[in-house]
């Protein structure tokens, strides 16, 4: 009886990915007290969230989706969000740091990053008393993303702490902790970009329209080509000329702080060609990426995601 | 194309995070916004002056860059033209090696660095031993620095015959610096006839799938969305799934039949191994999660005693006789072990006596498990076959195991037929057996109280024995001390005579400090529910301090005495003792009279 013969039906590079993902989410489940998923709206979160539909089949997900909603959120991931939310009867809930209400351009970044965002999110996770909150995070995105346990274990607060990160060895995850404690879980740490997109073209993965080229209204500021989402929002837009331009998002963020590309990409196929071709990294249109050199891993030790 | 994950270990300072920077780099990978973040930074915070430091890129965090060192593992994606790569770039600081074991865990390949100027080291052997015992499969000896000895073949050759024993399957001269014998052959190198390290790696033999062989599929959860649907969902750890297919429950052993099989919400006819399926069965048998549906013709090993080597991964070391989880595919169970068979010399190779393990230690030792374990050798199967620990009280990850075989005992050393049973014995001395364990700390008057109960139970015709610390120190534990491990070992002995009492029909009362929550919690696991009474004597510490009946803190405050309880070892209080004497407002009549009652209260 060999053990390692060769099998005519192995599994394809993706397939392998979504086994993994599956496992980790249903690990997840079955471990922890009060699990919820960060639902970002992203590309990276619509993927995760077709992996969790397909984990618990034919059961729902079992658990709330929570989104941290900066009250800068493109109109349009606002609406993929609910048709979602409501063709798969999600248990989705919203969580915007109202009192704060900063604007992107009135506030320097980090700050705006900080409150909007970080500090909405441990207030969120704390509010809901969740021990394990999903993430779309991939090791490929960022160098100290690159450095990311699938299970990330956070002290009290949120907070990462590089050097109190638990060994993960093979897939046997220690989802142990005490109350106030919790894990963050990233079920897509092995994807790359390259991965979400051709799973996103394989299973059909519903995605937020942005994602692929169209004629849309822009501004160009310091370099960075911004869509005028909400032009009632836009401060300094009427001196400006508004050009419509054929573009389209790499990642999705707060519209203010994302800059588009101009691109002919209109389908999948040719997202995928033209990613093929290109010579930057997805975020490199992300405005909140370039305060510093470390700045992913300064985010992640204030409770980031 | 296929995928392999290969890890780079070795030293600190033997040029991982360059090398890797440098294959990112050359294989065309890097984005140009990545590229010019890393020139910026490299004449910032760089070590090769204005040229580009390609440690950089792997080296992300702060600290690491302060420090100039790796700590955590980095993953890095990239391909060459044949193959995607997953690399691992493990920290070489020792302090680190339980991210190195992270990394070597769901390795294939394994590239070792050594410094062409410093040779094979106590940490390469120790990196060696780890990928050894993970199972990685291939080993490769990647020479750095060798711009640094003037690409010398004889310092080469020499170290090549010094890893000799290590596993190496292949030794190659390179410079991450200069990219010499990475991804291009290097004309300083012209007398090296072998391959660079690209076309080695992609010469290696695709990721092993345990494929073939007989179904092993450890249920995760299960799926029970309404009354008509009960699923078992797990990825299939080996062998196919099939729809029809005879299985087995383990632990519980029952058989049934496979009727659907279901991945995501497709229904498929089988599934292959590393599929994470969600199956159904014809009957309704015994399963949850940590149970393992497998082929019924050809089950894995169902035993709760074996052995396995251990990398200890934890500043504490391990203490022999505490209980630990074990965490092994979807199962959870408490495990003990004994002291270590041996340690294993780094440098040596022999075998060395050892009591425990410490950090970084790798070991052969036996467990016992407080429930069946399913599991299989670690050679067959990682999956069933590799197991962590977890603190019970940190909830830390501390060691990480392979298991070798069961150990034969347990299955041939049954338990002793016994006529008269334990409720014959109670039944005949009209009373309901019980362990009365007092705990508190050295001077709160746990055996005065102790004394006091057993009279009250005498006097009220009750058959009961009392254990005192300090007589049994004097015989049962004649030979132990007062660290941890000897404290443990104590209380485990104290345990078990207190059981067979019990065992026996008596109410045993025991005045012990037992100061670890863990070690009390494991004799209540070894009583029948309901048999186990914890009475917390609670007293401030000043106030035994105070009283010092025996001396003995004025000894242990001198430095006289060592491991004290209260001074320099902890105590840890009862966080739901049965019940809690507070002695600064209870006398001890009082206190005995409460335990009586208590006793009284459960006949």
């Amino acid at each position: 009886m060999s053990r390692h013969q060769a099998r005519p039906m192995a599994l394809t590079h993706l397939d392998r990915l979504e086994a993994e993902s599956i496992h980790i989410l249903r690990e997840v489940v079955a471990t922890c007290r009060r699990p919820v998923f960060l639902y970002s709206i992203g590309k990276d979160s619509s993927v995760m969230l077709h992996l969790a539909l397909k984990a618990f089949a034919p059961a729902p997900p079992p658990f709330p989706f929570l989104h941290i909603a900066s009250g800068w959120d493109f109109q349009a991931m606002l609406a993929h969000r609910d048709a979602m939310a409501s063709r798969y009867g999600l248990d989705l809930k919203v969580w915007h740091n109202a009192a704060a209400g900063l604007s992107p351009f009135d506030t320097p970044t980090p700050t705006y990053t900080r409150v909007m965002l970080t500090e909405a999110l441990r207030e969120a996770l704390k509010a809901g008393g969740y021990d394990a909150a999903f993430g779309g995070g991939r090791r490929d995105e960022e160098k100290a993303r690159a450095k990311e346990r699938i299970f990330s274990f956070r002290g009290q607060g949120g907070g990462w702490d590089p050097k109190l990160q638990r060994p993960e060895l093979w897939n046997n995850y220690n989802a142990r902790v005490h109350a106030g404690e919790s894990i963050r879980v990233f079920p897509l740490s092995n994807w790359t970009e390259r991965d979400i997109w051709d799973y996103i073209a394989r299973e059909a993965v519903p995605i937020v329209p942005l994602y692929l080229a169209a004629e849309r209204p822009t501004v160009m500021r310091d370099g960075t080509l911004l869509m005028v989402d909400d032009p009632a929002r836009f401060p300094g837009i009427e001196r400006e000329e508004v050009v419509t331009r054929r573009v389209r998002f790499r990642t999705m963020g707060c519209w203010p702080l994302t800059g588009a590309m101009e691109s002919e990409a209109d389908s999948l196929d040719k997202v995928l060609a033209e990613m093929a071709a290109l010579r930057t990294s997805e975020r490199q249109g992300r405005v909140i990426d370039r305060d510093e050199s470390a700045s992913m891993e300064v985010k992640k030790r204030e409770g980031y995601f | 194309m296929d995928l392999l994950r290969f890890i780079t270990c070795g030293s600190v300072d033997d040029g991982k995070s360059t090398l890797i920077g440098r294959l990112l780099h050359d294989s065309a990978q890097l984005m140009e916004d990545q590229l010019a973040a890393l020139e910026s930074d490299s004449k910032r915070v760089g070590t090769q002056g204005q040229a580009i430091d390609f440690a950089l890129l792997v080296d992300g965090l702060a600290a690491e860059r302060e420090q100039g060192i790796t700590i955590d593992v980095a993953y890095r994606f990239f391909s060459s033209a044949t193959r995607r790569y997953i690399v691992a770039d493990c920290p070489g600081h020792e302090q680190y090696t339980r991210n190195m074991a992270t990394g070597a865990s769901t390795a294939d390949a394994a590239v070792l660095l050594v410094d062409a100027r410093k040779g094979v080291l106590t940490q390469t052997r120790r990196h060696a031993a780890i990928c050894k015992l993970m199972g990685v499969r291939h080993l490769l000896l990647a020479v750095n620095k060798m711009d640094l000895i003037g690409f010398d073949e004889g310092r080469f050759l020499e170290i090549a015959a010094e890893a000799e024993g290590l596993g190496i399957e292949q030794a190659l001269p390179v410079s991450g610096l200069t990219g010499a014998n990475v991804f291009e052959a290097s004309a300083d190198l012209a007398w090296f006839e072998g391959p660079t390290l690209m076309a080695a790696l992609d010469a290696l033999a695709p990721a092993d799938v345990e494929d073939g062989g007989p179904l092993r599929l450890p249920v995760q959860w299960v799926n029970r969305p309404n009354q008509d649907f009960r699923g078992f969902s797990g990825q299939v750890a080996a062998g196919e799934v099939m729809r029809g297919q005879d299985v087995r429950v383990l632990p519980s052993g029952r058989t049934s039949r496979v009727a659907r099989v279901l991945v995501g919400e497709r229904e498929v006819e089988r599934a292959e191994p590393g599929t994470s399926v969600t199956v159904t069965l014809t009957d309704e048998v015994e399963c949850g999660r940590g149970s393992v549906i497998v082929g019924a013709a050809h089950p894995p090993e169902v035993a709760d005693q074996f052995e396995a080597s251990l990398v200890w991964l934890a500043e504490e070391e391990l203490l022999p006789g505490r209980g630990y989880w074990l965490q092994l595919a979807s199962q959870s169970v408490t495990a003990t072990v004994q002291p270590p068979k041996y340690e294993l010399g780094i440098d040596s190779g022999e075998h060395l006596a050892a009591k425990t393990l410490g950090l970084n230690a790798i070991g052969v030792v036996e467990f016992a498990t407080d429930r069946p374990l399913v599991f299989e050798p670690y050679a067959a199967s990682r999956t069933l076959g590799g197991f962590i620990l977890i603190d019970k009280l940190t909830n830390a990850t501390v060691a990480c195991g392979m298991i070798h075989f069961a150990l034969r005992r347990a299955s041939n050393i049954h338990w002793q037929a016994i006529e008269v049973s334990r409720e014959a014995h109670a039944r005949q001395k009209g009373q309901k057996p019980c362990v009365v364990w007092l705990t508190g700390l050295s001077g709160a008057g746990k055996s005065t109280i102790a004394n006091l109960v057993e009279k009250k139970l005498h006097a009220l015709g009750r058959h009961s024995f009392l254990l005192d610390g300090d007589n049994v120190r004097h015989g049962l534990s004649r030979d132990l001390g007062f660290t941890e491990a000897d404290r443990i070992e104590n209380i485990r002995r104290v345990g078990e005579v207190a059981r067979l009492m019990a065992d026996a029909g008596l109410i045993v009362i025991t005045a012990f400090i037992s100061p670890f929550r863990a070690e009390r919690a494991m004799v209540r696991r070894m009583l029948p529910p309901g048999e186990f009474l914890e009475v917390f004597v609670d007293a401030p510490l000043a106030e035994a301090e105070a009283r010092d009946v025996k001396g003995l803190y004025a000894k242990a405050r001198a430095g006289e005495l060592k491991n004290f309880t209260g001074i320099d070892s902890p105590y840890e209080a009862p966080e739901s003792p049965d019940l809690r004497i507070d002695t600064t407002t209870m006398s001890a009549e009082d206190a005995a009279e409460a335990i009586v009652a208590l006793l009284l209260r459960r006949e």
